[in-house]
């Protein structure tokens, strides 16, 4: 079919959908995030009360304690909606499976002493368990949350975790040449070592939590504030003196995913403690609340990775670091 | 040397022991949802995962897919490719898919959110996860793929808005409602099975098929853009379904009783469907009636031969809806003809030609029944007294379409087929057996639906005159009414340099356009 060049009259009617123009203003065009995002959750005129809450509504801003006058005050600073999303992983995806692949195809993992496969097998591998929690509680989020803007980031950040916890299943099979015994091991340890024991008891105490935005904080801002660095920061660049450099390789992913998502965490933290200071106090009560837990859960993770002796001074530093970054964004505890 | 994994057990071995089992909280307050509704789940490990696409394999399939996409989108929008739409009466059915069926994707997202949180096997909770997100992908594109219509036709410039006020778009929305109220197995039954499964394609084929056969590329590449993710939906449907009866025995009647309900709710809302495909579209693929057929007569009828050894059954009042396949369309068209004056897009009466395409299409009834109906109402309109009507429909309480359907089934076509119950001392009026039963198996939730005629009537809808109302729609004046002498007609000319003509000269230049 060819284009009807006789054609008098194209001149567009108007510039934006009525949704967008409310928000960016009548003539100027919104661009795709704004399209994709602004007001598309329903709001009103729900027909029947939800059986699994019948005192709320089925989209409800009440399921929170936040109080927001507009739940899209709050935007993703990399403006993610579907499809920048999956072309953002997808290019994510193309680095680690070459970084798989030429680990596999040189044997890279043959030089690597045995002591940093133990530390990898131990304190890694038993992290897909976590991860599948965090997707719990993100999609978790996703269902009770309020306002596209916020709960559409915690559907992809849920996925994320899925694929997270998929990249520590790979490197589990790649230490064990498809066989699934660090798997079963990792899994064996989550359940019953000790060591995993008060973090598997606080993320079972984040899924029974009423208020969705304490879920955030607790998992997104706290939790993954104190795992991440300690982890991905801190724990595998120390291995590449030990001759475990490959695993910044197998882990690229979870490092940049960290380092990008705290973008958004941070703007959410800010705006939504700049709307009244009885966000701000709730945000910080539940941030100190969950620090305080979480510190303490995290002590022996540290130092089966670190060492007894310098266990402590690590989930310290990375604790500061959470707070100083959280006080950037008016949150003090 | 490593081992070869096939992919079955790759993926099997990737999520591996990933299910959540809890000790220091009670199981049933974690999967909060999961027991609620009877359904007996006794080994979750029993579900066999339908796709076994990794995430990773996910990202990069669908950045693919979507890469595409966006490029005939704007490729679509630079070339302003509308005008070579075989006529702008067909836009009318872009407004009510972007006004009636994009919410519904979004709620479809959230609902699937609750189902990867709730549902304690993993991989029934990561195939609910990826539905999720693949929801909100529809949802997405859409949007985008309408953006440029919006800016060119009126009607569509405030989709989510008018979803959640007005009156014909609270049958798609109680729906969509009804579903997500309820527990997590009745919803994945509602949509997975009864909408995505068994009628998926009577909701397709109208728009897609109708948007390749009237020139509308980037609808159609969409929706084949869409049709993977889609079929990955069926699939969970029907695995879903299977893995439920297989469970446990005593899921059977529960599985079939939500089966007939939600049949019943998705084909009420597909009413609305059935009179888009029939004539919004200038050409049309195929009548209601033989997608029908096709669609769900031969092929649900296959399927239920296929689950008959566990136990089910075709659902209630399948043969209502077959032998309603002659009138649906023309009953539901004749409706919103009378109320075009407050919808958010155009309705018109059938040309001669549309009218012998439906005469061949519904030998029985057409010329019988409705025919002579619109003959009346052109000649009423050529007389200065276009018939519509002033009143408020009495809506049905369960499928919220005005009662407009007849006793087809008791062979009497021309009566309005009416049903009411009691509950609470009050009266509550139903179009149907079908969504007369839906009411009286849980009547304490029907009686919450939020009826757009009684909103007006109690003063919730913007004020008591029909102006006040619309205005509370966000509906501008241009957005509704007959097409003839619309705005969207005029310009529509104007684009192809006409300023005078009748309507033939529009088929005309489609015809011609077809054919080049």
């Amino acid at each position: 079919m060819s284009l009807n060049i006789a054609a008098k009259e194209v001149k567009p009617l108007r510039t934006n959908f009525g949704y967008t123009a409310r928000r960016v203003g009548e003539n100027k065009p919104a661009s795709r995030y704004q399209e994709a995002v602004y007001d598309i959750q329903p709001t009103c005129n729900f027909h029947y009360p939800p059986s699994w809450e019948p005192d709320k509504m089925l989209f409800d801003a009440s399921r929170t304690a936040i109080v927001m006058q507009d739940w899209y005050s709050f935007t993703d600073p990399r403006q993610y909606y579907y499809t920048t999303y999956v072309a953002a992983r997808a290019k994510q995806q193309e680095v680690m499976d070459s970084n798989f692949e030429l680990i596999e195809k040189r044997n890279l993992l043959q030089g690597v002493p045995a002591a940093v496969l133990q530390q990898i097998r131990e304190v890694l591998i038993p992290l897909r368990h976590l991860e599948y929690g965090a997707n719990m509680n993100n999609q978790d989020i996703c269902d009770r949350g309020y306002g596209t803007t916020i709960t559409s980031l915690a559907s992809f950040n849920g996925f994320d975790r899925i694929g997270m916890a998929q990249y520590l299943s790979r490197i589990a099979l790649l230490l064990d040449e498809n066989e699934e015994t660090t798997l079963l091991a990792a899994k064996t340890a989550w359940l019953d070592a000790p060591v995993w024991q008060p973090l598997r008891h606080a993320m079972e105490d984040t899924f029974v939590l009423d208020d969705w935005f304490e879920i955030m904080v607790a998992q997104n801002i706290v939790l993954d504030g104190l795992i991440y660095p300690l982890v991905y920061e801190r724990f595998i660049p120390a291995l590449t003196a030990q001759g475990g450099g490959t695993f910044l390789m197998l882990t690229q992913f979870m490092n940049e995913w960290y380092g990008e998502t705290v973008r958004w965490t941070n703007q959410l933290m800010k705006v939504t403690a700049a709307e009244s200071p009885a966000n701000a106090e709730l945000l910080s009560a539940w941030t100190s609340q969950w620090v305080a837990r979480l510190e303490q859960a995290v002590l022996p993770l540290a130092q089966l990775a670190f060492g007894e002796n310098a266990a402590a001074q690590q989930v310290a530093e990375v604790k500061q670091e959470l707070l100083a970054r959280l006080a950037k964004q008016g949150i003090k505890v | 040397m490593a081992k070869k994994l096939n992919m079955r057990k790759r993926y099997e071995l990737l999520t591996r022991g990933l299910g959540w089992e809890p000790t220091y909280q009670s199981k049933e307050k974690v999967f909060s949802n999961e027991s609620y509704e009877g359904i007996k789940i006794t080994d979750w490990s029993k579900w066999e995962d339908p796709f076994r696409l990794t995430i990773d394999a996910y990202w990069k399939y669908q950045a693919e897919k979507d890469k595409k996409l966006y490029a005939v989108m704007d490729s679509f929008a630079q070339n302003n490719a509308h005008l070579n739409l075989a006529d702008a009466t067909y836009v009318n059915a872009l407004k009510l898919f972007i006004q009636g069926v994009t919410p519904l994707e979004y709620q479809a997202h959230r609902g699937f959110a609750r189902l990867a949180r709730q549902f304690s096997g993993e991989g029934a909770q990561i195939a609910c996860q990826m539905q999720s997100l693949d929801e909100l992908r529809h949802t997405q594109t859409q949007i985008h793929t309408i953006s440029h219509y919006n800016k060119h036709f009126n009607g569509m410039h405030d989709p989510f808005h008018m979803h959640d006020r007005v009156w014909y778009l609270s049958v798609p929305k109680s729906y969509f409602d009804d579903a997500k109220s309820a527990g997590p197995f009745e919803f994945i039954t509602s949509v997975s099975f009864a909408f995505e499964y068994l009628l998926t394609n009577l909701l397709f084929v109208p728009f897609m098929s109708g948007a390749a056969f009237n020139g509308d590329m980037a609808t159609v590449t969409f929706g084949f853009s869409a049709q993977s993710d889609e079929s990955r939906h069926m699939t969970l449907g029907l695995e879903l379904i299977k893995f439920l009866l297989e469970q446990h025995e005593d899921n059977i009647p529960i599985v079939q009783g939500w089966i007939d309900k939600h049949f019943w709710r998705a084909y009420r809302v597909l009413a609305l469907v059935s009179a888009m495909q029939d004539y919004m579209l200038p050409e049309s693929p195929m009548s209601w009636k033989e997608a029908w057929e096709i669609y769900f007569v031969e092929n649900a009828g296959a399927l239920f031969n296929d689950l008959a050894r566990y136990g089910l059954r075709m659902p209630k009042y399948h043969e209502q809806a077959t032998a309603e396949a002659e009138h649906l369309s023309h009953q539901v068209w004749g409706t919103l003809y009378n109320y075009a004056h407050a919808a958010s897009m155009h309705f018109w009466l059938p040309d001669e030609k549309k009218m012998d395409w439906l005469s061949e299409k519904y030998p029985n009834t057409f010329d019988k029944y409705y025919r002579p109906r619109y003959e009346m109402w052109a000649q009423m309109a050529k007389e200065g007294k276009r018939f519509q009507n002033g009143g408020l429909p009495q809506l049905c309480q369960v499928c919220q379409v005005p009662m407009l359907f007849t006793e087809v089934s008791k062979d009497d076509p021309m009566q309005i087929s009416y049903r009411s119950s009691e509950f609470n001392g009050e009266k509550f009026h139903t179009c149907s057996d079908g969504c007369k039963d839906i009411f009286d198996h849980e009547p304490e939730k029907y009686v919450h639906a939020w009826l757009p005629v009684h909103q007006i009537f109690q003063g919730n809808c913007g004020g008591a005159a029909i102006p006040d109302i619309l205005n509370w729609y966000h509906f501008k004046p241009e957005d509704g009414g007959d097409y003839a002498g619309s705005a969207d007609e005029t310009r529509w000319k104007a684009m192809h340099g006409e300023t005078t003509g009748a309507a033939s000269s529009d088929t005309e230049s489609a015809e011609e356009k077809a054919a080049a």
